[in-house]
């Protein structure tokens, strides 16, 4: 997966050249300094404040930028769209192609019952109106990894439409308010995805992978209702939330089960939309928002300088971090769409107009699929703010890594601490670690059980919050070993022994007079060296408030 | 033997009176000596064999599958099947080996029946014809009946005979001329504009062409999807009917299949004609219909009426548009369905190798006729943007016309329409390739298309001999899944007409001739 060139090659696509490999298996620096490997891939976008458009020089012209997007996510299934051929990601190249993904003459499509369920719960789940009859058609054009020279796609009437993602940006100085925006659904259509081709240029050679051929995708395209490359970045993380949310996608876009296109424009506010360009192919969100205000700068830049921007596809290339126009020799595409007459019209069911007597294999309810839907990230977050005094932001991070929310839920189950303190842990200490070495929630090293039991040493004051760090780290390094195993192997238990803590104080206060003096003369430092000084002592075991409660009725007396 | 019925030889394998690898040599040497038709692309003589052999021990043990145990059959070489070549007598697909059954193939396999071969046609089925496609035109089984060669001697002397073998019609000629040279007992024909009911009207046999989604397209190599239907050819409507009931029902690898469980089609005979109304479309009366044609249809007519059925005139207002509509949505999903064609999975690939375009380009000049490309070029015209509206929608728009045509006819108390299948007999061929593939389509279709834009059921029973000996059929449109009222019509008129048996031992005997001296030929170049 090193150097081949793979072409996402979904219809009108061509010759986009992305090293995927390189993205999904070496750290892409995320802003924030830390790497991510391909598995939380996408995780700190939300988090993190992306490259927004430069606002214009003062006195100059004021731009708005307008951001649509059409998202391809594989639909999660063990078969594709219309074979019964596997679905995997990993399988040699041409091992999962049945006779009609290679389009052998005479086979026919058959319609997965799995792939439409996935794309009524998709359309539910952001509020689409679902369509009652819906329609597949063909999509023309010529390509290696096309076998039957079209995609059968929904264009004329998609499965779902009109609906919305509801999804939130960091705003403020230190981008710690949440400020919830809204996208609009246009539709969600059910289509097949294409095979990847390998250009082996040096052979002249191509190369066609079949596998792919056929997986059922969802075509989620997003109303221009973006302004920056964060927004839509932030959207699209959210809607990755909630496709993994519904298990209807894996939503990976490292592994290309997520990909996005974006249509840019920009225009002087009160006038009407500018001619847009669509930058193709963006195989992550950080590049996705790097494209997209990319694009937005270099479309003001170049109405300012008196030029005019193409209606034209355009790719972003991921090492210069730039957009370049794409290969297109032909010009413009006409697909010359034709219904697919293969397949009748597709029709749904709600309960009211099931009809009796039916096979409920051969029939999709969707109240049924309604009532089935867990609940959104939207409602879990909200619900961890309701029920644990938690701060948005805090509820995002805990949604934003694969894993961490359940992995907060067993803690808090487990331990007696307070739901702020548990939230404190695990969103500074714990992702900390998992993030300074690149593992995924489900690779650490420590349980939410012995997180639970350190927690509750904590809690009753057994060690100290600095012991608590310590212990932390040990457990993190010896797996096996219990929080109290630890704490009693370094010593690193709070002196319960008053009389020993009495002794230490007074010996300290003998031992440093000028420091004593000091605090008799009023400054208000002095006090924090002789608990430092204790503290040392004791091998950090004693509660520094307890000290200081201990030096000041020594001192006054 | 070979000159009876599939019921009949049916019932003389099940009593013994025959063994299945008797019946599968006979009618293999039969089809060497009827070679100059041209009927098949492959015979496949091995395959045949093996399964004459595993139905004669099923035979021995008293487990035969059903009707079809043992039964020669013949496939139109654009049906799918596993490990035999199927071209659609294209360059496209010469050579090209099917790793899969079609549905219909494999349930006449499952019941036994003996496969002997595909079938020739026009270049992907795109013909009226059996004339355009690569493997070179069949001939007219009649070309060569005694019917046909004494009216010819009485008209013309001294001419060269074998110029003037005439056409079976198409594009399921091959089957048709193989039915009728008793080369199988029944053949797998396609229908999309009439390509099954045409040539068993030209060859004197039965075409059954069934309800859409009656009977599974998979692994039919499609012309138009929407229209297209496995077509049966027999040489009585029993054995039509004994096949559509082995091949009817649902198939979950065909979506277009209807669901409903399928009742079996014995045909009951018609007794009660009093409740019998038959509907004759007045549009159908064109000036184009041979004198010949127009007075057995009348005939025919009469016939009913006088034996106590209900007869009306009918009207299907929007006939006249049917042709130019087909034209329209047959090129259009032509262009679609042929865009696989391509030659990187399968089929002929040309040694082009400047790019991946112009490998497309060159393969497929190479790999199609001038027919198929030009049917693609138009097709690609109307599925522009900027035509889409203007042709192919309203040209469903007409589609839908036609279909209600039908549906008030039927409506109205109809039971079945009668109709010609064709202008006239069948012509020379000299005669017929004087106009073009797409002029002759259009006229040949006129009686039988417009069905297949509505999805009814239609056969075309032979009726009698023209005044030069040539077989004229007569077509049954019946509603929609009404295909066993349908043929129960077809039957008890078949009966009343008594049609002739073909009189092919000339062409046997003349053919017989042919074949030892090409033995000899190659003996002596041993």
């Amino acid at each position: 997966m090193a150097t081949p060139i793979l072409r996402w090659c979904c219809p009108g696509r061509r010759w986009v050249f992305a090293g995927i490999g390189s993205v999904s298996r070496h750290g892409r620096g995320v802003p924030t300094g830390s790497t991510s490997s391909g598995k939380r891939g996408q995780s700190s976008v939300a988090q993190q404040p992306l490259i927004t458009a430069q606002k214009p020089r003062k006195g100059e012209r004021e731009w708005a930028a307008v951001v649509g997007l059409e998202i391809h996510a594989q639909i999660a299934s063990n078969s594709k769209l219309f074979s019964g051929s596997q679905v995997d990601f990993a399988a040699p190249p041409n091992s999962l192609v049945s006779f009609f993904d290679a389009s052998l003459p005479g086979t026919l499509p058959v319609l997965n019952r799995r792939c439409v369920e996935a794309a009524v719960m998709t359309g539910l789940a952001l509020d689409c109106h679902i369509n009652r009859r819906s329609l597949f058609d063909r999509k023309h054009y010529f390509y290696a990894d096309l076998p039957a020279g079209y995609q059968i796609t929904q264009q004329r009437l998609p499965i779902a439409v009109n609906g919305s993602l509801v999804y939130s940006v960091c705003v403020g100085k230190r981008q710690s308010q949440m400020v919830t925006k809204t996208a609009g659904v246009k539709q969600i259509q059910l289509e097949q995805d294409s095979g990847k081709s390998l250009h082996d240029s040096l052979r002249s050679q191509t190369l066609v992978d079949l596998n792919r051929a056929g997986v059922g995708l969802l075509e989620v395209v997003l109303e221009p209702d973006m302004s920056c490359g964060e927004e839509a970045a932030a959207a699209i993380r959210e809607l990755q939330l909630i496709l993994q949310a519904l298990g209807t996608s894996q939503a990976n876009m490292a592994e290309g089960q997520l990909r996005v296109d974006a249509n840019i424009s920009v225009h002087n506010p009160g006038e009407p939309l500018g001619v847009r360009t669509e930058v193709k192919n963006l195989n992550s969100a950080r590049f996705l928002a790097k494209a997209i205000d990319y694009e937005i700068q270099r479309q003001i830049n170049e109405l300012e300088n008196g030029g005019k921007i193409l209606n034209e596809t355009r790719s972003f290339d991921y090492k210069l971090g730039c957009t370049v126009p794409m290969r297109d020799k032909e010009g413009k595409q006409d697909y010359r769409f034709m219904p697919e007459p293969n397949l009748p019209p597709l029709l749904l069911y709600d309960s009211g107009s099931l009809p009796t007597g039916t096979d409920p294999q051969q029939v999709i309810n969707i109240d049924q699929l309604r009532e089935q839907l867990p609940e959104l990230p939207r409602v879990t977050r909200e619900k961890l703010v309701q029920q644990y005094g938690m701060l948005p932001e805090h509820s995002f991070a805990l949604l934003n890594e694969v894993g961490l929310l359940e992995f907060f839920q067993n803690v808090i189950k487990e331990t007696r601490a307070e739901p702020k303190k548990v939230t404190s842990w695990v969103l500074n200490t714990f992702l900390g670690f998992l993030k300074q070495q690149n593992l995924a929630v489900s690779e650490s090293p420590v349980t939410p059980s012995a997180l639970a039991e350190l927690l509750d040493l904590l809690d009753r004051k057994a060690i100290s919050s600095s012991a608590a760090k310590q212990v932390f780290q040990e457990l993190w390094r010896s797996k096996g070993k219990t929080p109290a195993q630890i704490v009693a192997e370094k010593k690193l238990e709070l002196m319960q022994d008053a009389e020993v803590l009495e002794q230490l104080c007074r010996s300290t206060l003998e031992a440093h007079p000028q420091v004593v003096t000091d605090v008799k003369k009023g400054n208000p430092r002095a006090i924090n060296k002789l608990i430092g000084l204790v503290r040392r002592a004791t091998l950090g075991r004693a509660d520094p408030t307890v000290i200081k409660e201990v030096l000041e009725r020594q001192l006054s007396s | 033997m070979l000159g009876r019925t599939l019921r009949e030889v049916s019932e003389a394998l099940k009593q013994g009176l025959v063994t299945p690898t008797e019946l599968c040599q006979r009618c293999l040497s039969l089809i060497k000596k009827t070679k100059i038709l041209n009927a098949y692309i492959t015979v496949s003589e091995e395959v045949a064999l093996k399964q004459a052999e595993e139905s004669e021990k099923r035979y021995k043990k008293g487990h035969s599958l059903g009707d079809l145990d043992g039964i020669p059959v013949a496939v139109k070489d654009n049906f799918s099947t596993a490990g035999i070549e199927t071209t659609c007598a294209s360059n496209m697909l010469k050579g090209y080996v099917p790793p899969y059954n079609a549905t219909v193939v494999q349930k006449l396999l499952d019941q036994g029946a003996l496969l002997m071969g595909k079938t020739n046609l026009d270049e992907f089925a795109m013909g009226s014809g059996s004339t355009d496609g690569i493997f070179g035109p069949v001939k007219n089984p009649w070309s060569y009946s005694k019917q046909y060669r004494e009216k010819r001697k009485q008209k013309s002397h001294g001419e060269n005979e074998d110029s003037h073998w005439l056409i079976t019609g198409g594009s399921s000629g091959g089957s048709a001329a193989a039915v009728s040279a008793f080369t199988c007992f029944a053949a797998l024909g396609s229908d999309t504009g009439g390509s099954t009911r045409n040539p068993a009207a030209h060859c004197g046999v039965v075409g059954l062409k069934p309800s859409y989604g009656l009977v599974s397209r998979h692994g039919l190599i499609p012309l138009v999807n929407s229209m297209d239907v496995p077509g049966i050819l027999t040489r009585c409507v029993d054995d039509a009917a004994i096949v559509l009931g082995i091949l009817a029902g649902h198939d979950p690898k065909d979506s277009t299949t209807i669901q409903d469980p399928v009742k079996p089609f014995t045909l009951p005979s018609l007794t009660d004609m009093s409740k019998l109304c038959i509907g004759i479309p007045k549009e159908y009366l064109t000036p184009e219909l041979s004198s010949e044609v127009q007075s057995l249809w009348s005939k025919a007519a009469n016939l009913f009426e006088s034996e106590g059925a209900k007869v009306i005139e009918v009207s299907l207002p929007h006939t006249s548009y049917s042709i130019v509509c087909y034209h329209v949505l047959c090129t259009s999903e032509v262009a679609s369905n042929m865009a696989r064609f391509d030659g990187l999975e399968y089929g002929h690939r040309c040694d082009t190798d400047v790019s991946t375009e112009a490998m497309y380009a060159a393969t497929r000049r190479e790999g199609f006729n001038d027919v198929v490309r030009g049917r693609i070029l138009s097709g690609n015209f109307f599925l522009l943007k900027e035509n889409y509206e203007n042709y192919f929608v309203k040209a469903q728009k007409v589609r839908r016309l036609i279909a209600r045509d039908f549906v008030n006819v039927f409506n109205s108390g109809v039971d079945v329409l009668l109709t010609p299948t064709t202008l006239s007999e069948a012509v020379p061929h000299t005669e017929f390739i004087r106009e073009d593939n797409r002029t002759r389509s259009a006229q040949d279709d006129l009686f039988t298309q417009a069905v297949n834009m509505a999805g009814l059921p239609a056969v075309s029973v032979p009726m009698a001999l023209s005044s030069q000996g040539l077989p004229i059929g007569l077509q049954f449109i019946g509603r929609a899944f009404c295909d066993q009222q349908l043929l129960t019509v077809a039957k008890w008129f078949e009966k009343q007409v008594q049609f002739p048996v073909i009189q092919l031992q000339e062409l046997m005997d003349d053919c017989s001739s042919i074949f030892e001296n090409e033995k000899l030929a190659s003996a002596s170049l041993k």
